[in-house]
């Protein structure tokens, strides 16, 4: 299962991400995690949230916002823990087109997200070697 | 020895010019009535026979001529002879994707050759000299038309077309060009390339460049001048008129000769259509007193600018022209190309883009740049980089089809384009060109 991540289109101008982020805090909502991709003119911000709904509420109306489904995996915060999913990636041909990682709540643990040009294929051979990808529902219960 | 290529024309006392536009205008006016269904359409609706254009006092009495006319009867509707007496078309873009499409027979190429050919000797152009012509050649005039002046001079011509610096370089270097015919801000950046490479002004064996087809401005000739070791003339014309050549700068460098055998021009007040007096600005009107193929009378040609009668230290008699002080339509000349809005509007709409867009034109290194910002719209947005960047480069593309002249497309967020009372600016043009 993927999880959905919010990706929102900004200029890449001053004061376009805080201006986003303001309108976050103002609607009570967490961000989980964030990842910004840029080029001369803009930038793709990527979030996880606590409340994809008020998100959408907050910023619908102002900023470009889609949902992406994406994989996220749970992980040791270890040396290695990284390069093994990788690795099977690797092998099944599968391409990752972004990743972006952040370490847990939980002492020890680290979360990876990545866009891959074939969520199911992915899944299905994390899942054969023992990963299990997380949902949305995973997420909302171990970011609390 | 003045510098003139048809003195007896080009110096004809005032009443001379006269006799010739009073004969050439009935005899047209006549021939376009007889023969092109679209005018003589608007003249008896206007209520204006042949019979009541005795002289060109009397032009004033005819209808005008619009770009929108142009795209309504093209391609055929305003062609002033069977097509097998033409034997060359031209052609410019137009305001919707419709091109303009202008007719020659040889004797309507003679002329405008002619006028060139005028040009260049006012130049200081002789059969000695080696003109360089880097104007595109093919659909677009200027190429063609400085081309045909310089053999009725009799120069050695290099018919180089545009593009290709390094190349233009050598040959105006190896074959010691001496007349450069080409858009301004290709001039300055043959200057630019010069000095680059190491040359000094007074390396190169140019003495004069005849440069047009975009607005410039006096600063812009000083420098042209300076870094080339040149004398810069003005030169101007449009496709419907024939192309360059209509109207040249003398010696003097104050204004355009506009050819008066050959073209009676008027200024009109834009918004009422009423003539002019001389010497008040307003929009610039060109009638074809003896143009066969695309005889067009009264055409607007949407410049602003004013007329002098002033005698001239050249010795020539022909009214003079200001350089366009500006449009009384929303066109802007970047990089040589008439470029409208509503273009841009169009293929927005087409490629499925909000038609909220600004377009910023600015000169760099005598270079125009040309960026447009569009709003982005949430159905192509994506998560990946390279899929808008894909959608920029689309759009891009699809605005070179259309314009004939590529923009950078800057994709920005939905209502961030400034608008003021509402409505939006579409043109931002820093150029400092008046």
């Amino acid at each position: 299962m993927a999880i959905t991540q919010l990706s929102a289109f900004l200029e890449n101008s001053s004061g376009a991400l805080c201006e986003a982020v303001s309108a976050l805090t103002d609607a009570g909502v967490n961000i989980r995690a964030l990842s910004v991709a840029e080029t001369k003119d803009f930038g793709i911000l990527r979030l996880i949230v606590s409340d994809r709904e008020k998100t959408r509420e907050a910023l619908d109306d102002e900023i470009i916002i889609r949902e992406t489904p994406v994989i996220a995996v749970n992980m040791n915060d270890q040396s290695g823990a990284l390069k093994g999913i990788l690795e099977i990636l690797k092998e099944a041909q599968i391409n990752i087109e972004y990743i972006y990682a952040f370490t847990g709540a939980v002492q020890g643990s680290a979360y990876v997200v990545m866009r891959v040009d074939d969520i199911n294929e992915a899944e299905s051979v994390l899942s054969e070697n023992g990963i299990k990808t997380l949902t949305d529902e995973d997420m909302d219960n171990f970011l609390v | 020895m003045k510098n003139y290529y048809q003195p007896e024309l080009e110096t004809a006392p005032r009443e001379k010019i006269l006799e010739i536009q009073n004969e050439k205008i009935v005899r047209q006016v006549k021939n376009v009535y007889d023969h092109v269904a679209y005018y003589r359409k608007l003249m008896d609706e206007k209520g204006v026979k042949p019979e009541d254009i005795k002289s060109v006092e009397d032009i004033k009495k005819l209808p005008f001529l619009t770009k929108e006319d142009l795209r309504v009867a093209y391609p055929y509707g305003l062609l002033g002879t069977d097509l097998k007496n033409c034997v060359r078309i031209h052609s410019t873009s137009g305001t919707t994707g419709k091109r303009v499409v202008a007719f020659y027979t040889q004797k309507d190429i003679d002329m405008w050759e002619e006028c060139c050919a005028r040009a260049i000797v006012a130049a200081g152009g002789t059969d000695e000299d080696v003109v360089q012509v880097c104007y595109g050649y093919g659909l677009f005039t200027g190429g063609s038309g400085l081309h045909g002046g310089s053999h009725k001079v009799g120069c050695l011509t290099l018919p180089m077309s545009s593009g290709n610096t390094d190349r233009q370089i050598q040959f105006m270097m190896d074959l010691d060009a001496t007349i450069l015919c080409c858009t301004p801000s290709y001039a300055a950046y043959i200057g630019e390339s010069l000095a680059e490479r190491g040359y000094r002004p007074g390396d190169n064996k140019l003495k004069a460049g005849i440069f047009g087809a975009e607005p410039w401005t006096e600063e812009m000739r000083q420098s042209i001048e300076k870094s080339l070791g040149i004398k810069a003339y003005d030169i101007y014309g449009l496709t419907e008129t024939s192309g360059p050549g209509v109207a040249f700068e003398c010696e003097e460098q104050t204004g355009m000769h506009i050819n008066e055998d050959h073209f009676y021009a008027e200024i009109i007040n834009p918004d009422t259509g009423e003539v002019l007096p001389e010497g008040e600005k307003g929009e610039l009107v060109f009638t074809a007193l003896d143009k066969e193929g695309f005889p067009l009378l009264r055409y607007r040609t949407k410049d602003i600018c004013i007329l002098s009668r002033k005698k001239c230290s050249c010795g020539r008699t022909h009214v003079k022209m200001t350089k366009p002080l500006g449009r009384s339509d929303d066109m802007m000349i970047i990089r040589g190309v008439n470029v409208f809005p509503s273009q841009i509007e169009t293929v927005l709409l087409k490629e499925g883009y909000p038609p909220n867009y600004q377009i910023e034109v600015d000169r760099v290194n005598n270079t125009d740049t040309f960026d447009i910002y569009v709003e982005f719209s949430k159905e192509m947005f994506s998560d990946k980089i390279s899929e808008v960047q894909a959608h920029e480069q689309a759009l891009s593309a699809a605005m070179r089809s259309m314009l004939g002249i590529g923009p950078k497309i800057h994709l920005v967020a939905p209502k961030s384009i400034e608008r003021s009372e509402g409505k939006a600016v579409r043109v931002i043009d820093k150029r400092k060109l008046v």
